[in-house]
């Protein structure tokens, strides 16, 4: 908990705002902290526990949920679908970020502004604008020449990475101009090209914020619900709809949900509490410039 | 040792006819130096325009289109009906207008109460948290748990809390403070609204807070130090120096929540499956509900398209007026 005695600025804080800020940052960690401390407690909860009257203390701690989870649905499948589905469009997502960042962080070209202003803003455009003519498209393009775009891992990736991209963009766009020009432009003159001086100097010098992206880019691919419950089918299902396998069943087993809930989002929140200082600044750079 | 090479004989061209030169040497250069950056460009374009900018244009031209289930499999041969799908969607008097001038009216009242409540969490923790004080790197990173948490998963977890019988709300309220004389229904009837709007609130205000927490970095030190010397205390400092250097970033950041609650599908969805009720009926949820309950994908489209319009209108008429409040405000 916040305890001050000595604050840092020039004038000493009164007692009022240090109450106030006790109490209300007291209040809002309790209300971040409420769904937490029930998916980790609901989940090391034996059924009974969790079927009745909900209960603060469990009764006892059992670690069944962690073995059933992956039996009542097949939650290894999902797992795999999702991380294939997520890794594979990260990585293309990164690498067609880092070109277009590039551009438009080393390069005057005609149409810049047009392209970083039309990019962000498919970004404002809701989901379901898309979702409709993206499903005839890829169930038509399947149809007409036989990719299997509708309800294949590859329709999702090429959905998903899409989905991240505008976003990936502008944030290397402000990692990459916080690389002092005068590394690539060295390089240049030392003989590597353009793209030479793109992989071993900006990129390198980079990475700390390309990973970030790369961490951004994943969660979005892993979160998303609506094109994932659309343009599924049982063999591609990902986490996202197969989570709901466990509660829209007649019988629901929510330690069971509760345990899935922790185990899918372990990977997630630890990446991003790990690279939060890159994010952060990533993130809040294009609202705050 | 390169680079005094190359130099050499720019050096020595330089000197005998300065102006010329520099541009001659470097020409095929520039010409290749042109084409990069769309080549560059080029597969982030095809992307965007494959999945964004082709499915809006089939989207418009859908909307025009009496495009019922049997069109599903090769839509181009569905006929044209011209304005038809639109004067369903807007016919306020029957059922498919009413429903959704009921479900836009519900996700406006619910844009501007989540946005509102958003921001005064966000900023509020952003306000108290200026100054360092011990703890304040693990609260920040603990405030960013519900961004980090995939959508799903969060929500799974208050519809748990939500339920009824076993729910942890109901719980707190019934048993435990005594409120009501039987347990409250939140994920059917009225009290859906509330339940929406909490969990919206919680994922939504980490965002607000990070936004306007790295706002707040730009303030000078100095004004505060100036204004403590005048004899101003803490809350005044807030209130005239804090409150107002935040209007810069408030105006994107206001937006993107504007955009992203209006346009929420994830959290209605997960939290009530594929029946929403009436109170919570998010006008995303409800295309998508519509479009898919009847394979009337003319009259999604149709609806859309309008909420598209809306969503510009709405965000044209906010930049203007923001950009012009702030330009008078500079010159004052």
């Amino acid at each position: 908990m916040p305890r001050d005695h000595r604050p840092r600025s020039p004038m000493a804080a009164p007692r009022s705002f240090l109450w106030s800020r006790r109490i209300f940052l007291t209040l809002l960690t309790g209300f971040v902290l409420l769904p937490v401390y029930v998916m980790v407690s609901s989940s090391l909860k034996p059924l009974a526990d969790v079927s009745g009257k909900f209960q603060w203390i469990p009764s006892g701690l059992t670690l069944r949920p962690y073995v059933d989870i992956w039996r009542t649905v097949p939650l290894a499948d999902y797992f795999v679908n999702s991380l294939v589905v997520a890794g594979t469009a990260t990585a293309c997502s990164l690498v067609v970020a880092v070109f277009a960042a590039y551009a438009v962080s080393r390069h005057a070209f005609r149409g810049k502004r047009v392209f970083t202003v039309t990019v962000l803003s498919t970004q404002m455009f809701p989901g379901i604008l898309f979702l409709l003519p993206l499903f005839l498209l890829y169930v038509n393009i399947g149809n007409a020449t036989g990719i299997a775009l509708f309800g294949s891992r590859g329709g999702l990736i090429l959905t998903y990475l899409t989905f991240s991209l505008p976003f990936s963009i502008w944030m290397l766009i402000g990692y990459f101009d916080a690389v002092p020009r005068d590394l690539d432009e060295a390089a240049e003159v030392d003989g590597c090209g353009p793209l030479g001086a793109l992989f071993r100097v900006v990129v390198p010098a980079a990475i700390p914020g390309i990973v970030a992206v790369g961490v951004y880019a994943f969660m979005t691919a892993w979160g998303e619900v609506l094109f994932a419950s659309v343009m599924t089918t049982d063999t591609t299902r990902t986490l996202a709809v197969g989570l709901q396998g466990y509660a829209t069943q007649n019988d629901v087993y929510w330690n069971q949900v509760m345990a899935a809930s922790l185990v899918v989002s372990v990977p997630v929140v630890a990446g991003f509490l790990l690279l939060q200082r890159y994010l952060v600044t990533g993130l809040t750079a294009g609202a705050v410039k | 040792m390169t680079t005094t090479a190359i130099e050499k004989p720019h050096g020595r061209t330089g000197q005998r006819h300065t102006p010329g030169a520099a541009p001659r040497r470097r020409r095929p250069g520039r010409l290749r130096a042109r084409g990069l950056p769309y080549l560059l460009l080029l597969p982030a374009l095809l992307l965007e325009l494959l999945v964004h900018l082709l499915p809006m244009l089939i989207g418009i031209v859908m909307s025009f289109k009496e495009l019922t289930q049997f069109f599903i499999r090769d839509w181009t041969a569905a006929p044209w009906t011209g304005l038809g799908n639109y004067a369903v969607s807007v016919d306020f008097d029957a059922p498919v207008g009413e429903a959704l001038l009921k479900s836009f009216l519900t996700t406006c009242l619910f844009t501007v109460c989540s946005v509102g409540l958003c921001w005064l969490l966000g900023a509020s923790a952003a306000v108290f948290m200026q100054e360092t004080f011990r703890g304040r790197g693990f609260l920040r990173a603990l405030f960013l748990v519900p961004y980090a948490l995939p959508v799903y998963a969060a929500v799974i977890t208050w519809a748990f809390m939500f339920q009824r019988d076993n729910g942890l709300v109901n719980h707190v309220l019934h048993d435990q403070l005594g409120i009501g004389d039987s347990p409250a229904f939140w994920l059917i009837g009225d009290n859906a609204f509330v339940t929406l709007l909490v969990v919206s609130v919680w994922k939504g205000w980490p965002f607000a807070f990070l936004v306007l927490m790295a706002g707040l970095q730009n303030v000078p030190r100095e004004i505060y130090e100036a204004a403590a010397l005048d004899g101003a205390g803490m809350w005044k400092q807030i209130r005239h120096i804090t409150l107002p250097s935040l209007q810069p970033v408030n105006q994107v950041l206001v937006l993107m929540l504007f955009l992203w609650t209006f346009n929420d599908f994830n959290t209605p969805f997960v939290l009530f499956g594929k029946a929403a009720p009436e109170a919570a009926d998010l006008i995303s949820l409800h295309i998508y509900q519509s479009s898919f309950q009847t394979w009337n994908f003319g009259t999604g489209s149709a609806m859309s398209v309008l909420l598209l319009l809306f969503l510009l209108v709405v965000t044209g008429a906010y930049l203007l007026l923001t950009t012009r409040g702030r330009r008078t405000g500079d010159a004052s």
